[in-house]
């Protein structure tokens, strides 16, 4: 009598899912229904896709994904908040065979790292970044980020944010799109399924800009916090859906073709 | 070998890249901005990589990236400016990643002025940025040691991993004078099998500057010390004239050395015991030299600074007592000429 498992060696079956070999073996320490460890899955799936680990260099911003370095199976490095433009326009120049990609949050990018990210979009940096919008300030315990939606509530902001006294919400997609030195920069959306194999269709495409040799590519990520929106899950998603995607708007803004003039 | 001429800055600048410095980023500040400026016109010439920053902190962050990616790095500024790259810095020091930072020291605080100064003694040797760390501090008095410092800079940086820093000031940076440009023979240094360049054929590698689990953090920072300790023993540098049997020592670095050289020689020609002491590098400190003399028991020491008053802590804690350490300085920007210290010693005598 046979067992199971040696039913199925003799059967030789294909594996059809499996863990990324850009993905190390270890559990991601996100919280449940955080949207972090789909985006980690997916930009690790792309890489393997693509054949490209063994030339990729990430950079992990300060925030929840600090911890990238500890799941991505690649050389990594971590730097000062918000600077991630920064070293990884020199990484590019100094090794420009290296395809180099920044992951950074609305706080990283948005507020404290706003001048290297335009500066960096500017100079047409040939790098791939992916900007994760959850709209708070998610390690530090749900502070008002940059891109917090008008009468969301915050620790910050506890009666809800107001245009008077914090401002409006910035849209940074729409705003790196009007730069010269920009190849790609869209927007997605993690709310649901449809949306998340769109999602790493972008992804990939944002990798194949910068191995194509092409200039500044930007994908901006709309992505659940269940833990600092005080939502479960799944009413994380319709979130984003029903009040992000309002103000968010899910499209590509930019797709052009640059190469070294 | 001929003597050449040149501007301080250029000097800074042409011995970066002669020693294989291969990555500079910068942003426009006076009175350093030859050094940028010399780095965008030579850097390329040598297959290197310049970038004008939008900021200093940018500037900072991109040498950061750099040197991560294994190429010898450098960036420089002048004081307001250093104090904005303190974090990079600070990260430089935490991840261990080697990088040369210069700062052409102007008169402060706030925007002060574009002369020459000292005042940032206590921002580069006390540490500037958060965190337990030291920097490798070389201050040189003169265009020879401009050149000559720059490339040893490059060397212990490399081989501590460790940011090291050149502290020069508006007078040396913008002075020209003639000085050898001796070739630049690089040591037999440890391989760069920590850098980022894809992870072919081995496990990826790792630079960061966190270290959440538990005590961790705490053993990051025994290893610091570690190196520290080991350039406290290896590393000091300075350089003395008649100390040995001097009534009076005068300690001075970088340019005010050089200002009070002068007054010193004139002293011993009319034949009064006045010596000169002049540390080198400022971390380590020059510390057990000092209380030796001092322990000679023959001589005060007088230390004489472009600032109101920083190295002159760290030769009273060598000194500890054993003699009278006196002071002369002159703050923002003033300069003080020979005959002004020439009196001052004067009185001392």
């Amino acid at each position: 009598m046979k067992n199971i498992l040696e039913v199925q060696l003799e059967r030789q079956m294909e594996q059809v899912f499996k863990r990324p070999e850009s993905l190390k073996r270890v559990h991601f320490r996100y919280c449940p229904g955080c949207g972090h460890s789909i985006i980690h899955r997916m930009i690790a799936e792309c890489i393997d896709e693509l054949g490209i680990r063994e030339r990729v260099i990430g950079i992990a911003p300060v925030g929840c994904a600090v911890y990238a370095y500890d799941y991505f199976n690649f050389d990594m490095i971590e730097c000062a908040h918000g600077r991630p433009p920064a070293v990884a326009t020199a990484i590019k120049r100094v090794n420009p065979d290296n395809i180099v990609f920044s992951y950074q949050g609305d706080g990283d990018l948005a507020a404290i790292g706003m001048g290297e990210i335009v500066h960096a979009a500017a100079r047409g940096e040939k790098l791939s970044v992916f900007f994760i919008n959850n709209a708070t300030y998610g390690m530090t315990g749900g502070q008002m980020a940059p891109t917090t939606l008008l009468k969301q509530h915050t620790t910050t902001t506890t009666r809800g944010r107001m245009a008077n006294t914090d401002g409006y919400p910035l849209r940074i997609a729409e705003l790196l799109a009007t730069l010269e030195g920009v190849s790609f920069a869209a927007r997605t959306a993690l709310n649901d399924i449809k949306n998340v194999i769109k999602t790493k269709q972008l992804v990939r495409k944002v990798f194949e800009k910068q191995i194509n040799g092409e200039g500044f590519s930007f994908l901006e990520i709309l992505s659940p916090c269940p833990t600092d929106w005080h939502l479960s899950p799944v009413d994380s998603l319709k979130w984003i859906e029903t009040e992000m995607m309002k103000v968010y708007e899910a499209r590509i803004f930019k797709d052009t073709q640059q190469k070294d003039g | 070998m001929k003597k050449i001429l040149m501007k301080g800055n250029e000097a800074i600048a042409e011995a970066a890249v002669t020693s294989e410095c291969r990555f500079y980023a910068g942003y426009p500040i006076t009175p350093q901005n030859e050094i940028p400026e010399y780095m965008s016109e030579h850097l390329s010439e040598v297959g290197g990589v310049f970038i004008q920053a939008e900021s200093e902190i940018a500037a900072i962050n991109m040498v950061y990236g750099a040197s991560a990616a294994g190429v010898r790095a450098m960036t420089s500024s002048s004081s307001p400016g250093i104090s904005l790259k303190q974090e990079g810095i600070s990260f430089l020091a935490g991840a261990q990643l080697p990088a040369v930072i210069v700062n052409i020291q102007r008169g402060g605080p706030g925007l002060g002025n574009i002369s020459g100064s000292q005042s940032d003694y206590f921002q580069t040797v006390k540490g500037g940025g958060h965190g337990d760390y030291r920097l490798l501090v070389y201050a040189p008095y003169n265009l020879q040691e401009m050149w000559d410092l720059t490339m040893l800079a490059f060397d212990k940086a490399d081989e501590y991993r460790n940011p090291v820093m050149l502290l020069g000031d508006g007078i040396l940076g913008q002075m020209m004078e003639p000085f050898y440009p001796t070739p630049y023979v690089r040591p037999k240094l440890p391989e760069k099998t920590w850098a980022l360049n894809g992870c072919a054929g081995r496990t990826p590698n790792v630079i960061k500057s966190l270290y959440m689990g538990d005590g961790e953090l705490e053993q990051s920072n025994y290893q610091l010390k570690a190196k520290y300790d080991k350039m406290k023993k290896n590393d000091v540098l300075y350089d003395e004239t008649d100390t040995t049997d001097a009534e009076l020592i005068v300690v001075a670095f970088g340019s005010a050395a050089r200002i009070a050289f002068s007054a010193v020689k004139q002293m011993q020609k009319e034949g009064l015991k006045v010596g000169l002491f002049r540390p080198i590098t400022l971390f380590p400190f020059p510390e057990v030299r000092l209380k030796e003399l001092a322990e000679a028991g023959r001589c005060r020491f007088l230390t004489i600074e472009l600032n109101n008053g920083q190295m002159v802590e760290d030769v009273r804690l060598a000194v500890n007592g054993k003699t009278a350490v006196e002071f002369y300085g002159r703050p923002g920007g003033a300069i003080m000429n020979a005959e002004e210290i020439y009196e001052v010693i004067k009185k001392l005598l």
